[in-house]
């Protein structure tokens, strides 16, 4: 729904309005910003001010230390001693020597995969349900919503009360009781035990962002695509679904937040251990932990970074496609 | 919440006989909502139970005794009065400064196409990408060598151990999501409304806080949920950042329940349940405001 029903009437002097060509528009904008663009010196100061400030956070507390940490990695430090300067050795070790990095890996791209091409679905997939269906949808997006307030720490716990192997629920459920699956234990299974629950949090997440997307859809599109005989399928694909980007942006940058930064949920099951280490884990592991090889956990970070830059640079192409859109 | 024609198209089916297709979408729909709620009324009848009941019968068993001994048991022997204040005291500020900063920062990018603003919407929406176990040393080190006076920071007169720097690096994270979100939402405001304000003499404070603020209300109040959620959910940065036990946020003292009483799941699931409830308050009241907050500017297509 547009945020202003109405633009009340604006004594606009010369400019011809009215929606024109692409071309034309385009030089309005630039003959307004002529007009529009001056600052006054009390300008300058507001926003000297209110943009410096945050500015200034995230260079201190973002941008800086993210360079900070690649100038550890090429250091050897336990933050007492001398920095001593390593060049390349962590990577190298961490690579060929550090026996939790590859599956740390492993399991942090499954995670990724898991969200994107399976929660981030389902949620889209019950967010157009809910958009067709008028009935009890207050109670639906209570239903599918609420996991996600919840912190990833209690939901760690929660894991606890299903997948305990004596007393959890799903033993209980499955008939397991006297031949019970160690569902966390096993580190062969206890990953997607813990993406189960994630997954469960993510598709509420979702469903609530493509919910909103598709409420602001106009609807004269679907009718005009009904009226050319398109099938519901055939209109979400080729009609709702290309409208929607602005949230599938949101949707991306969402996943892969959650699926690089995921650490507090692992931690609260085990720490992150036996089947469930994650590269954040091992950073914290190496940096907070009584080791404290600061410059090898800096390295493992970088290593995080690398892959996240590919999914920032997605993000970028975009923000700059809506620019020149 | 919808526009006219939607409720008019809504009132033609209506009166059509429910399809078989309606029906199974329905049947579906009470299928996976119910299963979405059973991992939460699980701790919920968990809570209500004594450890030795669960412990013989299992979490999955009918019950023999119910009362609502740990929730007293975790708000008493948790401190969470303590901590719960704690919590306000970072996620209120936080929480605030963040929509106000990147409101403002927003509103400059989007609707006053102030030069390099796309370079600056890179800058705050890529750091807020960035995994914060990758700031976490330098940002640690930094903390602890910054000296506070001591009214702002006791017992430890840093920035470390004082929720001035969790505010901050919440602040500094947070205002990157918000930013982009919101000039993703301001793009749909009319220009002409910023350009009327300023023939009438209205300075870039004026725009702001008097034409463009209001209108954003709805976005803001989503996002003030969504934030809220966040922050207050936040686990690693009190960890890392803080270190008086009496000072920790609620989350974070969750753990000490798990400490002192590490076997009893059940006083668990108590106080992890006290622990939800304000994130669960906001939402139920804000869920109007939430939907269509969020819209994101996708009409714009």
């Amino acid at each position: 729904m547009n945020p202003i029903p109405t633009v009340p009437p604006v004594d606009l002097p010369p400019a011809p309005d009215g929606p024109g060509p692409p071309t034309r528009r385009s030089r309005q904008h630039r003959r307004r910003r002529r007009r529009v663009g001056r600052f006054t010196p009390r300008d300058i100061a507001v926003i000297g001010l209110l943009l410096g400030v945050p500015l200034l956070l995230d260079l201190a507390l973002i941008w800086g230390p993210a360079l900070a940490s690649i100038g550890l990695s090429f250091t050897s430090w336990n933050g007492i001693s001398e920095i001593k300067p390593v060049g390349l050795d962590n990577y190298v070790n961490i690579v060929s020597n550090y026996p939790p990095f590859w599956p740390a890996v492993r399991h942090n791209l499954i995670w990724l995969a898991f969200l994107g091409l399976v929660a981030t679905p389902f949620g889209l997939f019950l967010a157009v349900l809910l958009d067709r269906e008028m009935r009890f949808t207050r109670f639906y997006q209570t239903a599918f919503y609420l996991p996600v307030v919840l912190s990833l720490a209690v939901v760690g716990f929660i894991a606890q009360l299903i997948f305990s192997r004596d007393y959890g629920a799903a033993n209980a459920i499955l008939g397991r009781t006297d031949n019970p699956v160690d569902w966390l234990g096993d580190p062969s299974i206890n990953l997607w035990s813990v993406l189960l629950l994630v997954g469960w949090r993510h598709v509420g997440y979702v469903m609530l962002l493509y919910l909103a997307g598709l409420k602001a859809v106009d609807p004269s599109l679907k009718e005009a695509a009904a009226i050319d005989g398109a099938g519901e399928v055939q209109t979400f694909f080729r009609v709702v679904f290309p409208t929607l980007r602005p949230v599938n942006v949101i949707v991306l940058v969402i996943t892969v937040i959650e699926g690089l930064r995921a650490f507090d949920i692992v931690y609260a099951i085990n720490r992150g251990r036996n089947g469930l280490e994650l590269l954040s884990v091992l950073v914290t592991d190496n940096i907070v932990g009584e080791a404290s090889r600061i410059g090898y956990g800096s390295a493992i970070a970088v290593i995080l970074l690398l892959i996240s830059t590919g999914f920032i640079a997605v993000y970028l192409v975009q923000v700059f496609r809506r620019d020149e859109a | 919440m919808n526009g006219p024609a939607r409720v008019a198209g809504d009132g033609t089916r209506r009166r059509r006989p429910v399809s078989p297709m309606r029906v199974v979408i329905r049947i579906f729909l009470w299928v996976v909502a119910l299963g979405w709620l059973v991992p939460l009324l699980l701790p919920l009848y968990a809570s209500l139970r004594p450890y030795a009941e669960t412990a013989a019968d299992g979490y999955f068993s009918l019950p023999r005794t119910l009362n609502f001994d740990y929730y007293v048991q975790a708000w008493r022997g948790g401190n969470l009065p303590t901590h719960f204040l704690n919590t306000l005291l970072i996620a209120v500020p936080a929480v605030l400064l963040t929509l106000f900063f990147a409101s403002f920062v927003a509103f400059l990018i989007s609707r006053r196409r102030l030069p390099g603003g796309k370079v600056l919407l890179i800058l705050f929406t890529a750091g807020n990408l960035l995994p914060q176990q990758v700031v976490l040393t330098p940002v640690y080190l930094m903390y602890t060598k910054l000296p506070l006076p001591w009214w702002m920071s006791w017992p430890s007169e840093l920035v470390y151990d004082s929720y001035w720097g969790i505010i901050a690096i919440h602040v500094a994270f947070q205002t990157g999501f918000c930013v982009f979100v919101l000039s993703n939402y301001m793009d749909t405001i009319p220009r002409e409304l910023i350009e009327a304000a300023t023939v009438d003499g209205a300075g870039v404070w004026r725009q702001y806080w008097q034409v463009i603020l209001p209108l954003a209300r709805p976005a803001l109040g989503a996002l003030g949920t969504l934030e809220f959620a966040w922050i207050y959910n936040d686990f690693l940065w009190a960890v890392v950042l803080m270190s008086t036990g009496d000072k920790l946020p609620v989350t974070s003292a969750l753990n000490n329940l798990r400490a002192v009483y590490f076997t009893d799941y059940n006083l668990l699931a108590a106080g992890s349940i006290l622990v939800a409830l304000p994130t669960l308050i906001v939402f139920f009241v804000l869920q109007r405001q939430f939907v269509s907050g969020l819209t994101l500017g996708a009409n714009k297509g």
